[in-house]
């Protein structure tokens, strides 16, 4: 690559090390004005810290070699008062966390002319016309979205919208964009790409995109950087290096990216669970205690079945009332009409939960970290559902099957005298599907099983709940907003909006000839690889 | 263990709040001289090989008299958290348990109504009915320590709550007594260690004050305040007898101090994680 | 913001009729009756019953509360037996005394807190930042009365700067009384101070580390122009909260510091009437002190929502 002389930016050879650690190794990329750089890798690949290096915004104690040129300017030898001239000027940048990443005591009008105040001599009231424009050009129109909102006062969506808008005030020659979607549900993630996609096209200028997804990357991109642990695997043009991986890792990104587990099961056209006419109210006090009352229809009406074997999965953005519908399959809160039934058996029973049906379903959850008590060690903490058994196991007997669980989840016996902060992100999954399998239930529900896990390692959960569900006869529920890997692992499909299922159907009926608008949305909005290569 | 040297304030504060518990326990057994026993011949004498500290209007050893009125202040305090936590703590995680509820809304209200009573002016009610005593001091600082105790479990409960691992445990059938046991208290546990050493100070600063005033312990048991009391008048002619009471309560209060600003650090998971 | 407003008033309001009937059972459990405690054991007959009389002890439980809770509203706390004067009148004369001093301190404590946490914060790990820790930790440590003797040794003693106690009235002139309140108001702040100024730094800390600071230093502001006009704010929060809880420390703790001056105040008033036995000053007093708390803990509110706008929303 040798652009670096007409190139916007241009990474050569960056080793970062923190207090003596290093953090990255001979790391080199080049950004052109109007073209876009996609930057890939999994947790720990070093790919935020270099976007953080450009704009020499790094925690204590770091310190860079090599060289960062920004349109012939050596960042590395600006002094910090320089730096604070470019950041916001010249360099743009948008974050993970939209939730977070704006000030909540300050109106999104005063935090966007905050960009145009500091680095040019302009009135407040012009800085304020200005930043009306901004955030017209992050499609923030002022009849909708005031300058004087505050952040609390809009959606995920719209606050990275604002942050885009802090960005782009100024017309600075590079954006970076770290993460910039991830915390979006998928149809708002496709906006926000496309209005970066615009941004870039009209303003000729650079744009950093840093994902963990390749296909949120591969839509977009015209170059790519593939990162692992602090160093660049590959690189090159987007469409000649999808075609023609060369590293081990990048291709093995690419296979885990587009996995399809192997399934033999045999679905039996029995109904497990029936769910019909299921309706959950909440009951929210708005105003305290005495004052009036408001009520929230979470489940509206929701009927299904899934039948013995069968692997079901229900899609939907967030607030869809998915997390509502599986806390009352799981008998944890009683539903104000319609009736679940496992086996035949009611879920709830005089407002108790029955715990004949309970010691049949568990569940897997999303979060690898916050899932486990961290004061227990792994045999206690998989044991935890013996409490449902009249007569749970003792002494040889609770020994052998805590080994059989760990063992049938890839994990050793041994491992059942650990604490849990001493495993991986993909072994604590592995221990939560140990925790669910021990009193080997009929059901187990997924919610948001891979979805915090890296895509290698989400690969190699997925064969294993495909081969679990084969050995022991499993029933999924498979709950997830990621459509692709819904595709991979179930036979049928929900799709949830709003508190009723609007679509129900084989999968790939579904997901290929998508009959309500709102699915046609959603499979749309979901960032696909580009055909042919995977 | 080598983790309880990470912080800079623990090993300081250990050795500080050890020599004042040593003090208090020794003088069960031993003291140098008997604080009962007034000698008039000695009366006001400075520092001394005989005396460290010197004595004080009656003849009696003031480094006797600390040694006793350690047991005093500690003993009040050592109670007065242990109330707090006794009451404070089962609240704390009953109002969690039931977030927004019924429950959850009258132990808040009742915290938020003890938190308007300063332990003082629950001191001078006490007394103003039942007469001055050391137990009035056991009683007030202990009432108002039990809202810091509940509010700490419920905050820190409640985020807890939130957390998979307790609905992991609802869905092994586990009702909310038990969680709260199982999972919530264990987790808490180290930041009501921390806090229990803070609140251990201010009521030791606290048993001071109101022996200071009269409202804590009443003659012949030795106390710091008292001791500080009976110095005022006397204060420009032997400033030895306001002097070392003194420095006891700021030692053994900084003692604790650092000591639980050592244990948050070291017991601290976040900060943990960082070091390792 | 109204119906913040107006939550927050009932609540307020609720807080007051419930710490009164608390003060009120409280002082009802007196062994025997009210009159024969205030009057010793030496009664006479006669005297107990006309005290009996004056104290509406005839009445009902709920008689008596509701007489003596209607007179606090119209500003009346009955007579102290002992002074045989309206307890309000003696009140007010006290509270001229009390509160400045209280307001004093606070004012101190403020002052020095802000700008020692904000300057603690923004050089963390420095020499500064450990002196201004290792000052505060002596300060939380020290009890306020003893510091408070050893200042009246150093500078009313020694060096004669100060009178060691008393009060000249405000009729002496306001900076004569502010002196002499002086001792007393650095006594009573200075552990204040230093909470204060640990939690103004701790929470700057907490603030600073926050997304959007990184966000503000990306926009191209400096570490100084990020800490000024994003974190400040933020970090007030919970230092309000300190500050309102501090207010009732502040009045508690001046009752044991006007001891060590021989300052009139409230503080003075409650132990004479402990002594006298005068349930009806004690009562009156305390019950002052807990409604001044409470009405600053009002006050705490409001200016959350004033600092906060996701409070401020109506929704």
């Amino acid at each position: 690559m040798s652009r670096s002389e007409t190139g916007l930016l241009s990474i050569q050879d960056l080793s970062l090390s923190i207090h003596g650690l290093p953090i990255l190794k001979n790391v080199s990329m080049d950004v052109a004005p109007g073209r876009i750089l996609g930057v890939i890798g999994e947790s720990g690949s070093g790919k935020s810290i270099t976007a953080f290096s450009v704009l020499q915004l790094l925690p204590g104690g770091a310190s860079c070699t090599g060289s960062i040129t920004l349109s012939g300017k050596d960042i590395l030898s600006l002094s910090e008062a320089e730096l604070c001239g470019l950041r916001g000027r010249d360099v743009g940048m948008v974050f993970q966390e939209p939730m977070t990443a704006l000030n909540p005591l300050k109106t999104i009008g005063d935090q966007v002319a905050e960009t145009i105040l500091i680095h040019e001599r302009v009135s407040k009231a012009e800085a304020m016309v200005r930043a009306a424009d901004a955030l017209r050009r992050a499609e923030l129109p002022q009849e909708r979205f005031p300058l004087s909102r505050y952040p609390h006062e809009l959606s995920g969506g719209q606050r990275q919208r604002v942050v885009i808008a802090m960005a782009i005030a100024l017309r600075p020659k590079l954006l970076i964009a770290d993460e910039p979607t991830t915390a979006l549900d998928v149809t708002t993630q496709a906006q926000i790409l496309d209005l970066l996609k615009r941004l870039v096209a009209e303003g000729g200028m650079g744009l950093v995109l840093i994902s963990h997804d390749l296909a949120v990357v591969a839509d977009l991109a015209d170059d790519l950087v593939i990162m692992r642990q602090g160093e660049v695997v590959e690189s090159g043009p987007a469409k000649a290096l999808f075609g023609n991986l060369q590293h081990p890792y990048s291709r093995a990104l690419l296979e885990a990216s587009a996995h399809v587990p192997e399934r033999r099961q045999e679905v039996l056209d029995l109904p497990l669970l029936q769910v019909r006419e299921v309706v959950r109210d909440y009951t929210g006090h708005t105003h305290g205690w005495w004052g009036k009352t408001t009520q929230f229809r979470a489940v509206d009406g929701v009927s299904f079945e899934i039948r013995k074997g069968e692997s079901l999965g229900l899609v939907g953005e967030s607030g869809c009332g998915k997390s509502t519908l599986t806390r009352a399959i799981l008998g944890l809160e009683e539903v104000q009409g319609g009736e679940i039934l496992f086996d035949g058996l009611p879920v709830f029973t005089h407002h108790h939960a029955n715990q004949i049906v309970r010691r049949r379903m568990q569940v897997v959850f999303q979060d690898p970290y916050g899932s486990f008590n961290p004061r227990w060690k792994v045999d206690r903490l998989i044991t935890e559902p013996f409490h449902l058994l009249a007569n749970p196991p003792k002494g040889a007997e609770r020994d052998r099957a805590i080994a059989e669980a760990l063992e049938s989840v890839g994990l050793s016996a041994a491992d059942a005298q650990k604490y849990i902060h001493e495993f991986s992100g993909g072994q604590r999954q592995r221990i939560a599907i140990a925790r669910a399998l021990i009193i080997k239930p009929d059901l187990i529900i997924l919610d948001e099983a891979v979805s915090a896990l890296d895509v290698s390692v989400r690969a190699q959960v997925l064969d294993l709940l495909a081969d679990l569900a084969g050995r022991f006869g499993l029933t999924y529920l498979f709950i997830s907003h990621d459509l692709s890997v819904v595709r991979s692992i179930t036979d049928r499909v929900l799709v949830m909006k709003s508190g009723k299922i609007v679509e129900e159907g084989p999968t790939n009926t579904v997901f290929d000839r998508p009959s309500h608008p709102y699915t046609q949305q959603l499979v749309a909005a979901a960032p696909v690889l580009p055909a042919g290569i995977a | 263990m080598s983790l309880l040297f990470h912080s800079r304030t623990l090993l300081p504060g250990a050795v500080l709040t050890l020599l004042f518990t040593a003090a208090a326990l020794i003088s069960l057994v031993w003291v140098p001289y008997d604080t009962t026993v007034v000698d008039i011949a000695n009366r006001m004498k400075p520092p001394s090989w005989l005396h460290p500290f010197g004595t004080d209007q009656f003849g009696r050893d003031i480094l006797s008299m600390i040694m006793v009125g350690a047991r005093t202040s500690i003993a009040v305090a050592l109670v007065a958290v242990g109330i707090g936590m006794a009451v404070g703590v089962p609240l704390g995680l009953a109002a969690a348990a039931r977030k927004g509820g019924l429950m959850d809304e009258i132990i808040m209200r009742a915290n938020d109504l003890v938190f308007a009573f300063p332990s003082l002016l629950i001191a001078v009610m006490i007394t103003a009915v039942f007469g001055a005593s050391a137990l009035n001091a056991i009683i007030a600082i202990g009432i108002f320590n039990i809202p810091v105790f509940a509010r700490l479990t419920r905050g820190a409960a409640l985020s807890l709550w939130n957390r998979e691992y307790i609905l992991a445990a609802r869905v092994a059938g586990k009702g909310s007594a038990r969680i709260s046991l199982e999972h919530i208290l264990p987790n808490v546990a180290n930041l009501l260690i921390v806090q229990g050493t803070i609140q251990f100070s201010l009521g030791i600063l606290a048993e001071a004050g109101l022996s200071y005033v009269g409202l804590g312990a009443q003659p012949p048991t030795a106390s710091w305040g008292r001791m500080l009391a009976d110095s005022q008048t006397m204060i420009s002619l032997a400033p030895h007898l306001a002097l070392f009471p003194g420095l006891a309560i700021l030692l053994t209060v900084l003692g604790l101090n650092l000591l639980g600003d050592g244990l948050r650090d070291s017991l601290d998971p976040k900060l943990r994680r960082a070091r390792t | 913001m109204l119906q913040y407003f107006l939550k927050r008033l009932l609540s307020l309001g609720l807080s007051l009729v419930a710490a009164s009937v608390v003060i009120f059972l409280a002082l009802e459990v007196v062994p025997g009756d009210p009159a024969s405690y205030m009057l010793g054991l030496n009664a006479q007959e006669d005297t107990l019953a006309a005290l009996r009389q004056e104290l509406g002890l005839g009445g009902s439980l709920f008689e008596r509360y509701a007489t003596w809770a209607g007179g606090l509203l119209v500003g009346d706390f009955g007579t102290s037996y002992t002074y045989r004067t309206p307890v309000a009148g003696m009140i007010a004369d006290r509270l001229w005394v009390s509160l400045p001093l209280a307001l004093y301190a606070l004012v101190l404590s403020t002052l020095i807190a802000f700008p020692a946490g904000i300057w603690a914060a923004s050089r963390r790990g420095s020499h500064a930042d450990g002196a201004v820790m290792g000052v505060t930790q002596l300060g939380i440590a020290i009890p306020n009365f003893w510091f408070a003797m050893l200042m009246v040794l150093v500078f009313a003693i020694n060096l004669r700067w100060f009178s060691a106690g008393g009060f000249p009235g405000w009729d002496a002139g306001f900076f004569v009384a502010l002196k002499a309140l002086t001792l007393p108001a650095i006594a009573l702040a200075l552990p204040q101070a230093s909470i204060l100024t640990r939690v103004m730094r701790s929470s700057l800390l907490d603030t600073l580390g926050e997304d959007f600071i990184r966000t503000a230093r990306a926009k191209g502001l400096s570490k100084g122009q990020a800490l000024w006009r994003h974190a400040v704010r933020n970090a007030l929060i919970p230092v309000l909260t300190i500050l309102g809880l501090q207010f009732s420390f502040l009045l508690a703790g001046a009752i044991i510091i006007e001891n060590v001056f021989f300052l009139p105040g409230l503080g003075r008033l409650v132990f004479q009437s402990i002594s006298a036995r005068d349930l009806i000053v004690v009562e009156s007093v305390v019950m002052l002190l807990v409604f001044a708390v409470i009405v600053v803990n009002f006050t705490v509110d409001m200016a959350y929502a004033w600092v906060d706008p996701r409070l401020r929303r109506r929704r």
